[in-house]
């Protein structure tokens, strides 16, 4: 590759994953000149260890702005399918019909009940539009459905849906390609420097320079952020899927930790381990992942599991996103979120045009340097 | 299509009804490669037809119906005496085989 084969471009997006796709093509799309600078096959990718939710139900309890963003992102999701379903060249088995949360206990079921009175009285009009369902309602809702015993009820967001994560980190890079941004897999960044009034980012196999950078490296933002100047603490929080051979249509809305594809496979989430470094799988959490799968869906018992796998999500330390413009590196910006998916089509569509003009001012709740002194580090959704 | 570099004891089973010949330790998709089927199952997507590709437990192609028992690894399944195989039409229908459809019609 090299500088003088690359040239110069408008912006470089560090981190190939599901947020740096989706500023690289938002930034493309705005007609600048886009490199996404990737690692290898053996990245630690969230983008393809996550559950395919477009999802408001859980999102943004303790900051409204959240609730905003992520309401703005899946309404914009309609027709943002559309144009990603064009550009991957298929449908990306994006629906949204609703989605649930399956309760097994009073306590789960009181919780949610209890999470959608908080969320109106923060958000008002702008919470999910979210209702409880007791038993009977439930099965009104999917009568061909088997409910194990213990189902109480779940929560229902109407706003809620899910896609394949894989065909639309396929659409993002093929809307990069069309709009004349270039790809760049192959080495990790392992420096990011001030240069000729750009930024030159140092990889292993030639060095690359734009006038901007954009650093959305997942569990990597940390390090490579500090680099131009901004303070954004990720930890990486693991996370462990099973999937089931494709089976009969079991259940017709997807649920938190529980949806069957378009092809009919049952994948069955999610942990949230804190403080694991390595994208492994561990007996215990999948035997318990699949124990409630079954609870909940008793014809999962003879279902086989064709795969598992673990993948390290970043979390910041309140749990919601963060984008960050440097105040000692002009030109240098920074965004991580665990809620790629969902948040897809704001960074194309909301993200990237404040990154373009250079003025993240809308999106100020999301500064980082609200974590400056934060001690308390929470489990976030 | 395939042969055998050695003979063995030899075991009887059926695919779709019919008798073939396999050696005790095979698998039952070196068995039905053996006897010349190649198409073990039709996709539950496409109803395309599919037989073994990675031979080790891996790619989820070779599928077969044992013994009544659906959407069995041809390939992970050592063949015995009197086996009845059947190919795997589409998904397995688990609700179907634990008998809660007919509990829902009832």
């Amino acid at each position: 590759m090299g500088t003088e084969q690359a040239g110069r471009f408008d912006f470089m997006v560090v981190g190939g994953g599901m947020v740096g796709s989706a500023i690289a093509y938002g930034l493309a799309r705005q007609g600048a000149r886009v490199a996404l600078l990737d690692e290898g096959d053996l990245a630690l990718r969230a983008a393809r260890g996550n559950f395919g939710l477009v999802w408001t139900q859980s999102k943004g309890d303790g900051m409204p702005g959240y609730v905003s963003l992520t309401r703005e992102s899946a309404q914009a999701w309609h027709d943002f399918a559309d144009e990603m379903s064009g550009l991957a060249g298929r449908d990306i088995g994006y629906r949204q019909a609703g989605g649930l949360d399956f309760c097994l206990t009073q306590a789960d079921y009181d919780e949610r009940a209890a999470r959608i009175a908080r969320l109106h009285n923060q958000s008002g009009t702008q919470a999910p539009n979210m209702v409880m369902l007791d038993r009977p309602a439930l099965q009104a809702l999917m009568p061909s459905t088997r409910l194990g015993d213990r189902v109480l009820g779940a929560l229902l967001c109407h706003d809620d849906g899910h896609v394949n994560p894989l065909y639309l980190l396929r659409g993002l890079h093929a809307g990069l390609r069309a709009a004349g941004g270039v790809h760049l897999p192959g080495a990790p960044v392992t420096v990011i420097e001030p240069a000729a009034g750009g930024f030159l980012a140092r990889r292993a196999d030639g060095d690359v320079l734009a006038d901007r950078v954009v650093v959305a490296a997942g569990v990597h933002t940390t390090r490579l952020a500090a680099m131009v100047g901004i303070d954004l603490p990720v930890r990486p929080v693991r996370g462990q899927n099973i999937v089931t051979e494709r089976l009969p249509r079991l259940l017709p809305l997807p649920a938190s930790a529980l949806r069957q594809t378009e092809e009919g496979v049952v994948q069955i989430g999610v942990t949230h381990e804190d403080g694991e470094a390595e994208p492994v799988t561990t007996v215990p959490a999948l035997a318990r992942m699949a124990a409630r799968a079954v609870n909940v869906l008793p014809d999962l018992a003879h279902a086989r599991m064709v795969r598992a796998w673990g993948a390290l999500r970043p979390m910041t330390p309140d749990g919601f996103p963060a984008y960050a413009a440097s105040s000692t590196h002009p030109g240098a910006f920074a965004c991580a979120c665990h809620s790629g998916v969902t948040l897809a089509a704001a960074h194309v569509r909301r993200v990237a045009p404040a990154i373009v003009a250079g003025d993240l001012s809308a999106l100020a709740s999301f500064d980082p340097a609200r974590f400056k002194d934060m001690t308390h580090v929470q489990p976030a959704h | 299509m395939y042969s055998r570099p050695t003979d063995g004891e030899v075991v009887t089973i059926t695919f779709e009804g019919e008798e073939l010949s396999a050696r005790r330790g095979d698998s039952v998709a070196a068995a039905l490669l053996a006897a010349g089927h190649v198409v073990f199952r039709d996709t539950p997507v496409s109803g395309a037809g599919r037989g073994p590709y990675c031979m080790m437990g891996a790619c989820f192609d070779c599928l077969v119906e044992i013994d009544g028992e659906p959407a069995r690894q041809a390939c992970m399944t050592e063949v015995r005496e009197g086996m009845r195989v059947a190919r795997q039409r589409g998904a397995a229908d688990y609700a179907l085989h634990t008998g809660a459809a007919a509990d829902e019609a009832a």
